[in-house]
């Protein structure tokens, strides 16, 4: 082979590609065995070995009370680290979900606020975009939980938000938790098959409208369902529900005084701190998106449906808000996805999420840190994977129909 | 067509022309447009119901808004104390029940502690008879960000280019220093702290990032699939997992990717997370820039005879690269908020500063932690808020659609 044979090749552009890409590749494959022959050394040096024996070991340490604590009944030399990175997960999740569902609606009201003729609505959302999203979340963290929650009484003292039912202390928020009686399981059943009966009626309104133009009277319908479910379930078991009464203690010794945490949900502050910084942090963000699809959405729509004879109501409903959601839901799922990723700030302030407990405290005791991390990354990117399979989802279900 | 100038009702000549109406003009024209007209509406149950939450709205936001306002301006300014001459430290930001000198119920901040700390929450514990070389790179800097905000300045392209290139190199002799014998001895850098990490972990984020990010983007268009699943991979492995768990692998595991006996200090692991965490943003803002481009350019630039890298760097990256510049400042304001988590992995950036000024028990008193968040939430604020008005400005110059 001379060289005019090589110089042929290489302008022949699909040799060259794929060169270049058996190039690309063996390199990547040499940085990675570079990095793994790296770490097995420093493992050996070390002493350690690769292996996920430790998931099955007791994990020894205390975990603050929450619900993945009390969903998988934590408890100190008992419990393994598979269910510490279980409960992490969950917390992760919980604080996620919670999140999300106030983020959402503090956003869309603060969006659509900021499209008001009402100045004093107007400049206030302004106000709250600008300060909440120019500032770091961690900041925002660190202010609700080490000034606003630390300000409160402690566990001798309480703050009432709904007198015998609702306070706050330094241990953090109570709440009274729902006791079931007899009956409980029959009263689910007829609920559920009136949300089922609504939801079929709706159908069938829906249905009636393509078909004929008139709709049922929808409202009353369900109404009536709903009417009907309680008064069966009244009549037949009674009420079959009651709230638990929080007690809070003030006699006795010191140590004793407080609320009694077998009659409250107790929710812990870290987890209160987290909720609101995440909550008006995205909610910030949330908001610029509702405002830009709403505005991307042009007036001749709005003005075709007022020549159509439709109320404000219905405009909104089913002229305008469908169009905005088209371009607002894509960046409202990433901004989901950011949240749940924010979500790991609460290391700072130890809320028992994964990072917290699984990369923080389970780490420092087992000190398996590839394992670890390589389950964490699994869980962080699960999220992300399920969010934009979502999103092509819907993207790809609210395409415009173009003929 | 004939007029009949007989008939006694046919205008001769115009109206004059009257005024507007007195309600849509002036200080009672805007106050009927900006708050009343969604307020002063009973023509029917639902319009009635509507305005009177309107109201009720309205006027919660004036109170609650006037009272937080002078909740702050009475905490900041007018019950602030505001020297300590005699250095009484704590004492002079306490209440006398506490020990202090304040009376009691006083609530202010605390800016004694400020100025106390200030050397701290700038330059974190850089040796003090160096401080000249920190400044003098800040006023660098300074001098050439403020050049490149001016459209007429001459030599900006060169302004830039060095900024990118030689800046970096300088800063770095500046800061790290080369040895005794130039004079410029070396500053380790946990030494390092303040707004001077914070800005050095953002700037190099950014900087650092961007060669990157062309090279990803440019992956992830390319036509070999090879190459393309590797920088598609990479960017969504990244954008993924959230910063802090980044932060964590580069602290904890980066020094068993590496050889034995090779060592890397804090920050540079820091520097090294965050600056792959920002480079798959990066890869997608450019992304974006190139798909914008007009296929046209593409297809000239075949035209013309270019190769790829020829018709890249003359053609299609320096339309892209301009065309993104809002969305690159906007990445930088998301990092610069973002830094504060290196706190978490315990460099002292402003907020990790703070967070230490705050423990420090010579100061300590009730609005130690309140004064500092401050003083910090201002900080960002002014620079972020800054930053996104320059990023909307610009946006409006460069925006092409309507030309």
């Amino acid at each position: 082979m001379n060289f005019s044979d090589l110089s042929r090749l290489w302008n022949d552009a699909r040799i060259r590609r794929i060169t270049i890409q058996v190039v690309l590749v063996a390199l990547v494959v040499f940085c990675f065995w570079w990095l793994i022959s790296n770490t097995s050394q420093n493992l050996d040096k070390l002493n350690k070995s690769i292996g996920f024996d430790f998931l099955s070991q007791n994990a020894g340490f205390q975990i603050a009370p929450t619900l993945g604590t009390w969903l998988f009944s934590y408890e100190v030399g008992q419990s393994t680290y598979w269910d510490v990175y279980l409960i992490g997960i969950i917390n992760t999740l919980l604080v996620a979900v919670l999140g999300i569902i106030a983020a959402t609606v503090i956003g869309f009201l603060v969006g659509i606020m900021r499209l008001s003729n009402n100045i004093i609505f107007r400049s206030f959302a302004t106000v709250y975009i600008e300060l909440l999203r120019n500032i770091p979340l961690l900041l925002q963290l660190f202010f609700w939980y080490f000034t606003v929650l630390r300000s409160l009484p402690d566990k001798r003292g309480k703050v009432d938000l709904i007198p015998g039912a609702v306070s706050v202390n330094l241990e953090g928020l109570f709440l009274p938790f729902p006791i079931w009686h007899s009956g409980a399981g029959f009263a689910g059943i007829i609920l559920l098959i009136a949300v089922i009966s609504a939801l079929y009626m709706r159908a069938k309104s829906r249905s009636r409208q393509l078909m004929t133009g008139h709709p049922l009277a929808i409202w009353r319908i369900t109404a009536g369902i709903f009417a009907a479910a309680c008064l069966m379930i009244v009549v037949s078991v009674g009420i079959p529900m009651e709230w638990s009464q929080p007690t809070f203690i003030e006699t006795g010794p010191i140590l004793k005084q407080g609320f009694d945490k077998t009659t409250a949900i107790m929710i812990i502050p870290e987890m209160l701190a987290v909720w609101f910084a995440l909550t008006l942090y995205t909610a910030a963000f949330i908001a610029e998106n509702v405002r830009s699809g709403i505005l991307a959405v042009s007036k001749g729509q709005t003005e075709a449906a007022n020549a159509l004879g439709l109320s404000t109501g219905q405009t909104l409903r089913l002229i305008v808000i469908p169009q905005a959601m088209r371009v607002i839901v894509p960046p409202l799922t990433s901004q989901y996805l950011n949240l749940t990723k924010n979500s790991s700030l609460a290391v700072a302030i130890a809320y028992p999420e994964l990072v917290s407990i699984f990369a923080g405290t389970a780490m420092n005791q087992v000190g398996k840190e590839i394992e670890m991390f390589f389950m964490m990354m699994v869980v962080y990117l699960t999220f992300s994977l399920l969010t934009s399979a979502f999103m092509n989802w819907f993207n790809h279900r609210s395409k415009l129909v173009e003929r | 067509m004939k007029t009949d100038h007989s008939t006694a009702y046919v205008r001769q000549e115009d109206a004059p022309l009257l005024p507007p109406p007195r309600n849509e003009t002036g200080i009672i024209g805007w106050f009927n447009q900006n708050i009343l007209n969604l307020i002063n509406d009973f023509s029917g149950i639902g319009a009635a119901i509507r305005s009177v939450l309107m109201a009720v709205g309205t006027l919660a936001i004036l109170y609650y808004s006037a009272h937080i306002l002078w909740a702050l301006i009475d905490f900041a300014l007018i019950e602030a104390v505001w020297s300590d001459p005699d250095e009484l430290k704590r004492v002079v930001c306490t209440t006398e029940i506490a020990g202090g000198i304040q009376h009691n119920g006083w609530h202010g901040a605390c800016w004694p502690l400020v100025t106390a700390k200030m050397k701290f929450l700038i330059y974190g514990a850089y040796p003090a008879e160096e401080l000249w070389r920190v400044n003098i790179t800040g006023l660098v800097l300074i001098t050439g960000l403020v050049c490149l905000m001016f459209d007429r300045m001459p030599y900006r392209m060169h302004i830039g280019i060095s900024m990118l290139t030689i800046f970096p190199v300088f800063a770095y002799i500046m800061l790290v220093g080369l040895g005794d014998w130039i004079g410029l001895p070396y500053v380790d850098t946990r030494d390092w702290g303040g707004v001077l990490v914070t800005l050095v972990v953002a700037l190099t984020g950014i900087i650092a990032s961007l060669p990157l990010g062309v090279v990803l983007a440019l992956g992830r268009q390319s036509k070999m699939p090879a190459i393309r699943y590797l920088c598609t991979g990479f960017i969504e492995f990244w954008r993924g997992i959230p910063l802090i768990t980044v932060l964590f692998m580069a602290s904890v595991a980066l020094p068993l990717f590496l050889p034995t006996g090779v060592t890397i200090d804090n920050l540079l692991r820091a520097l090294i997370g965050v600056t792959l965490f920002a480079s798959a943003y990066m890869a997608e803002v450019i992304r974006g820039g190139l798909q914008a481009i007009d296929k046209g350019q593409y297809e000239a630039a075949d035209a013309l005879g270019l190769g790829y890298w020829k018709s890249m760097r003359l053609i299609i990256l320096p339309q892209a690269l301009t065309y993104v510049i809002p969305g690159i400042v906007n990445t930088f304001i998301g990092l610069f908020k973002d830094t504060t988590l290196v706190a978490i992995i315990g460099l002292f950036d402003l907020l990790g500063a703070a967070q230490a000024a705050i423990n420090d028990a010579g100061w300590s008193s009730p609005v130690q932690a309140i004064t500092l968040y401050l003083l910090v939430a201002t900080f960002y604020f002014i620079c972020c808020f800054v930053m996104s008005r320059y990023s909307m400005r610009l946006e409006r110059k460069l925006d092409r659609s309507n030309r």
